[in-house]
C-alpha cells in the first residue's frame, strides 16, 4: 500500500502557546506553528494500513519552509517514511482551491516520479481556517472517490477496495459502511481510532516506532522540497491570484458583558485577602 | 474482507508476564531459536512487580540472571549484600548477630534491587533477543484466560488481543496468575499458605548512605528486625541500601495477620519509627514510595507438578518463593524455573503429546534440586511435630520462665545461637509459630540486648498519604475485584489486611460501613478498587471475584 497523508502546520492554540495582542489578532510571529490536530487522525489511519498491509506512507505539505517540522513531526509521532514539502513564495495567501489545485500537482509529480498512489488520507478541517475544503477540492482535481468522516478501516489490497465506517451526524447519528475502490481519499474523524488487535501488528508498530526514531532525526534527509517551477504551475492558478475567495474582513466575536459585578484583587495584598475571607466567611459557615 | 476468526495468530510459545521468571523463560527459548511473545500487562515491565529488594545467584543453581543477561548486575541491579544482620528486638533492647554466613550459604552473589528498574531493563534486552525469533515483548496486554479446544489447553485470549496460540504457554505472571486458577494448578484459599510484605521506598543521596552504613559504593548492607516489634504477629521487618536509597519493609504471614487484625501499614511504621533505626533514617524522611505484595510460602504451595497441557506455571505463579528462615529466594528461583520450562520444551519440541514439555520441565525441576529447596522434605516433618499449638506453647513458656530464659540468656547459649541461625539446615526447620518469629528473638534481646536510648525523630506518612504519592490509571466504571459477599464474617478482614485500607479510613479500598436494614443497623463491607495496589491479599482473605486491571491500568509502580 503506498498512501499520502495531507499535513498543514497551523498556530499552535493551546494554552500557554497560543498569543494575541491587545485587539484580539493572533500574534502568528509569536505563537509556535503545530501540526494541525485534525491530521494526527489521518496520519494515525494511514499507520493503521501500513502496520496491516505494510508499504510506505509519505508526509506532503504545502507551506513555508518552517512545515518541514511540521512533517518531522508526522515522522515522529505516527512513523511516516519520507516526506514532500511544497514551498514557495508564489504559493503564499493561497485559499483552498489554489491549495488543492497545488497539492493535485504535488501528487501527479509523486506519481511519476515515485510511485503509483493508493491511498490519500487527509484530516476532517484545519484548527486556523476551519473550512474543511482542501481534502474534497484535491479529490476533486485528482478525479478520485472520496469517504468522509472515517472513524474505521478495512482494506483490501487483493481487490482494491476499502471499507470504511462513516460517522454520519444528524438528529440521529448513525454509522454507515461504504465501500470504494483504490485509488481512493480517505477523510478521517476525529473519532476514528486505530485497533490492533493481531500481537504480529503490535510488533510492527513497536519495531516501527524505534526505525523511526533514528530515522526522524535525519529529517532533513528524507525531505524532498518541490518549488513552483519544479511543479510547473501556471502563475495565474496558484498563490493569491489563483484564490477566488478573498477574506475581506475579520470582526472578533465581543465576549459576554459579565452580569455581575468583579473586584480585582492583588493576590499580593494583604489587605485585600482579608477582604475576600471575610466575604466568604458566611459560606463557609454555611456548609459546615 | 477482514481477517475470519480461523486463521487466528500461532506462536511457538508465549510467555505471560516479564518479570525475571517471563524474562528468563523468553531469553532461553530466543536462545533455542524458538518464535516467542511475551505478552505484559504492565506500561512497562516492572510497574506491576514488587519485591522486598534481594536477588540471589546461587552456586548450586543452573541458571541466574547475570548468566541469562550480559551485564545484569552492574546495569540493573543496585548495591551488592557485602554485610548481612539480624537484630533480635525486646523493647528498647537489641541483639545483633551476623548472618553472613547463613548468608553466604551457596550464594555466588546477591544484590539489592528494585523492580522498575531491574525488570524494565530485563524487558529492553528480551525485546532485543525474541525479536530474534520472530517475536517480541508486548505491554500494556493482559492475558484474562486459556483458549481451550474440546477442553485441551491450546493458547491465550486476552483482553486487548484476539486469542493466541501456541504449543507453550509460560504462565510467569505473578502470584495472583490468572492462568494457574483457572486451570486449576493454584487457589487463593488458606491464609496461612501466604505472607504479605509492605514496603518504603525511603530516598537517600548516596553518600549519606555510604557514611550512616559505613559503606563504600559498591557495598552494601541487609538488616533484618524480628522480636517484639510487631506484637504477636508473626513476620519481621527488613532494611537494605540501594544506590541512592533503602529499601524498608515488613513481611508477616497473612494468617497472623488476620488474626491478630493487624495493619500492615501500621507494623511498617513501627519499624520505621524504633529508636535503633534512627542513625539510619536521620531526621529527613523523604519516603518515594509505598508497596505491597503477597508472597507464597512455597514449603506450602510450590506446586510439584506445576504443568496441564501445554501450559507451565513458573516463579510465583507456581509458588515458587521460598523462606529459609529469615532469608526470602524467590526471583532465583523462578529464573531457574524458567529457563528449566525454556530447555523442556526445546529437548521436548515435535513430540505429538502437548505435556511432553511439562513433564519434562517437572523432573528438570527436581533433578536440579530447585523442588527440593522449595518443598524440604524435612520441613514436612518438623511441622507435623512444631506447629502443634501444645508443643508451641510448652516451649513458648519454658522460653518465658526464668529458667527458659536464663538459659537462652547465658554467653555459651548466645554463641550458640549466632551458629543456629546461621545454619541452613536449622532456618530451614523453624516452625511458623510465634516461638520462630517472637518469643525467641524477643527473649534473646532481652537477656542479650543493648538498650537503644536514640530518639527517632521520622513521622511516616499517614495511608492517605501514601496512596496519594502512588501513580495510577484508573480503569473508570470498570472495576477489577467484586465483592462477592459484604458480609463481615465473610469480607470484615480486608478492612485491616488490605495494605491501602485501614478501620475508620475512608479513602481505601475497603471500608465498613453501617446501613440500615428492615430498620435494624448492620454492619457491611464496601469496596472501591481505585486506590487498589494488586496485592492479592482480599483475594484469600475476602470473599471476592478478583482479576487483574486490563492492561496498562491500576497501580503503576515507579520504584518496586
Amino acid at each position: 500500500m503506498r498512501s499520502i497523508v495531507l499535513t498543514k502546520g497551523v498556530p499552535d492554540f493551546s494554552e500557554g502557546a497560543v498569543s494575541f495582542d491587545e485587539e484580539g489578532h493572533l500574534e502568528r510571529g509569536k505563537t509556535p506553528t503545530v501540526m494541525n490536530p485534525n491530521d494526527a487522525f489521518a496520519v494515525e489511519a494511514a499507520l493503521q494500513t501500513k502496520v496491516r498491509h505494510g508499504g510506505h506512507v509519505s508526509g506532503m505539505s504545502m507551506g513555508p519552509p518552517g512545515y518541514a517540522d511540521v512533517l518531522q513531526g508526522a515522522m515522529e509521532s505516527v512513523y511516516t517514511d519520507d516526506s514532500y514539502l511544497l514551498s514557495d513564495r508564489e504559493l503564499a495567501a493561497s485559499d483552498t482551491w489554489a491549495t488543492a489545485i497545488t497539492l493535485s500537482a504535488g501528487l501527479e509529480k509523486y506519481q511519476e516520479e515515485v510511485e503509483e498512489i493508493d491511498i490519500l488520507f487527509a484530516g476532517f478541517k484545519s484548527a486556523d481556517g476551519e473550512t474543511g475544503q482542501t481534502g474534497p477540492q484535491t479529490a476533486w482535481a485528482m478525479d478520485w472517490p472520496i469517504v468522509t468522516h472515517v472513524i474505521a478501516l478495512d482494506i483490501d489490497p487483493d481487490e482494491r477496495r476499502l471499507r470504511a465506517k462513516r460517522l454520519v451526524e444528524g438528529d440521529v447519528d448513525e454509522i454507515e459502511t461504504v465501500e470504494a475502490p483504490l485509488p481512493c481519499v480517505v477523510v478521517t474523524d476525529p473519532e476514528f481510532e486505530p485497533t490492533y488487535r493481531k500481537a504480529s501488528h503490535r510488533l510492527t508498530h513497536k519495531r516501527l516506532r524505534a526505525e523511526t526514531e533514528q530515522r526522524a532525526q535525519e529529517h532533513e534527509d528524507h525531505l524532498t522540497t518541490w518549488s513552483q517551477q519544479d511543479l510547473n504551475l501556471d502563475p495565474d492558478y496558484i498563490g493569491l491570484d489563483g484564490s477566488p475567495t478573498i477574506v475581506s474582513s475579520v470582526d472578533p466575536i465581543p465576549k459576554a458583558p459579565s452580569e455581575r459585578e468583579a473586584t480585582m484583587i492583588d493576590p499580593d495584598d494583604s489587605g485585600g485577602m482579608a477582604e475576600v475571607l471575610e466575604a466568604m466567611q458566611p459560606y463557609a459557615e454555611a456548609g459546615e | 474482507m477482514s481477517e475470519t476468526d480461523t486463521d487466528r495468530e500461532h506462536y511457538e510459545a508465549v510467555v505471560v508476564g516479564c518479570g525475571p521468571g517471563g524474562a528468563a523463560a523468553a531469553a532461553r527459548l530466543a536462545d533455542h531459536g524458538i518464535e516467542t511473545l511475551v505478552l505484559e500487562r504492565g506500561t512497562k515491565s516492572g510497574s506491576k512487580n514488587v519485591s522486598g529488594g534481594l536477588i540471589y545467584g546461587e552456586e548450586s543453581a543452573p541458571y541466574t540472571l547475570d548468566d541469562l543477561f550480559d551485564g545484569f548486575r552492574e546495569a540493573a541491579a543496585e548495591r551488592p549484600v557485602t554485610d548481612y544482620r539480624i537484630h533480635n528486638v525486646a523493647g528498647n533492647k537489641v541483639k545483633t548477630y551476623d548472618l553472613t554466613d547463613l548468608h553466604e550459604h551457596d550464594t555466588d552473589w546477591c544484590d539489592a534491587v528494585l523492580r522498575r528498574r531491574m525488570d524494565a531493563w530485563l524487558e529492553d534486552r528480551v525485546h532485543e533477543k525474541t525479536s530474534e525469533t520472530g517475536g517480541g515483548v508486548l505491554t500494556n496486554v493482559r492475558v484474562n484466560g486459556l483458549l481451550r479446544e474440546r477442553g485441551e489447553i491450546v493458547g491465550v485470549t486476552c483482553d486487548e488481543l484476539d486469542p493466541i496460540e501456541a504449543d507453550l504457554i509460560v504462565a510467569a505472571d505473578g502470584v495472583n496468575s490468572e492462568l494457574g486458577r483457572e486451570a486449576g494448578l493454584m487457589d487463593w484459599e488458606e491464609p496461612d499458605e501466604w505472607f504479605q510484605g509492605v514496603k518504603a521506598v525511603v530516598d537517600m543521596d548516596p553518600a549519606v548512605v555510604n557514611d550512616r552504613f559505613d559503606i563504600d559504593d559498591d557495598e552494601g548492607v541487609a538488616h533484618l528486625f524480628s522480636g517484639d516489634l510487631f506484637e504477636d504477629v508473626r513476620g519481621g521487618g527488613f532494611l537494605y541500601t540501594n544506590e541512592d536509597s533503602l529499601s524498608i519493609g515488613t513481611v508477616f504471614h497473612l494468617d497472623s495477620l488476620v488474626e491478630q487484625q493487624a495493619e500492615p501499614q501500621e507494623l511498617l511504621d513501627a519499624l520505621l519509627t524504633h529508636p535503633m533505626m534512627a542513625t539510619w533514617l536521620g531526621d529527613e524522611y523523604d519516603e518515594r514510595e509505598y508497596a505491597a505484595k503477597l508472597v507464597p510460602d512455597s514449603k506450602k504451595v510450590a506446586h510439584p507438578e506445576p504443568y496441564q497441557d501445554r501450559l507451565v506455571l513458573v516463579g510465583d505463579a507456581a509458588g515458587q518463593m521460598q523462606a529459609q528462615g529469615p532469608i526470602i529466594k524467590g526471583m532465583n528461583h523462578a529464573v531457574t524455573a524458567g529457563a528449566l520450562a525454556a530447555d523442556a520444551f526445546a529437548v521436548t519440541r515435535g513430540n505429538a503429546d502437548p505435556a511432553a514439555a511439562g513433564r519434562r520441565y517437572t523432573q528438570m525441576l527436581e533433578e536440579s534440586g530447585t523442588m527440593a529447596k522449595l518443598r524440604p522434605r524435612r520441613y514436612e516433618v518438623s511441622r507435623t511435630l512444631a506447629e502443634r499449638d501444645v508443643i508451641t506453647n510448652v516451649v513458648d513458656r519454658v522460653l518465658e520462665s526464668p529458667l527458659g530464659s536464663v538459659a537462652v540468656g547465658n554467653p555459651i547459649s548466645n554463641r550458640l545461637l549466632q551458629r543456629a541461625y546461621n545454619s541452613p539446615f536449622l532456618v530451614s526447620m523453624l516452625p511458623d509459630t510465634s516461638t520462630g518469629y517472637v518469643t525467641l528473638p524477643s527473649v534473646i534481646g532481652e537477656q542479650h540486648g543493648r538498650t537503644i536510648h536514640w530518639e527517632n525523630e521520622v513521622e511516616p506518612p499517614t495511608l492517605e498519604e501514601r496512596i496519594g504519592d502512588l501513580t495510577y490509571d484508573t480503569d473508570v466504571g470498570n472495576p477489577h475485584i467484586e465483592l462477592r459477599d459484604e458480609s463481615v464474617d465473610a469480607s470484615g478482614s480486608a478492612v485491616y489486611a488490605c495494605p491501602v485500607s485501614a478501620e475508620d479510613f475512608g479513602g481505601g479500598c475497603y471500608r465498613s460501613e453501617e446501613v440500615k436494614r428492615n430498620g435494624s443497623e448492620e454492619t457491611v463491607v464496601s469496596l472501591d478498587t481505585q486506590p487498589c495496589v494488586e496485592c492479592g491479599t482480599c483475594a484469600v482473605v475476602a470473599d471476592t471475584e478478583w482479576e487483574h486491571p486490563r492492561g496498562g491500568k491500576g497501580v503503576e509502580y515507579r520504584e518496586g
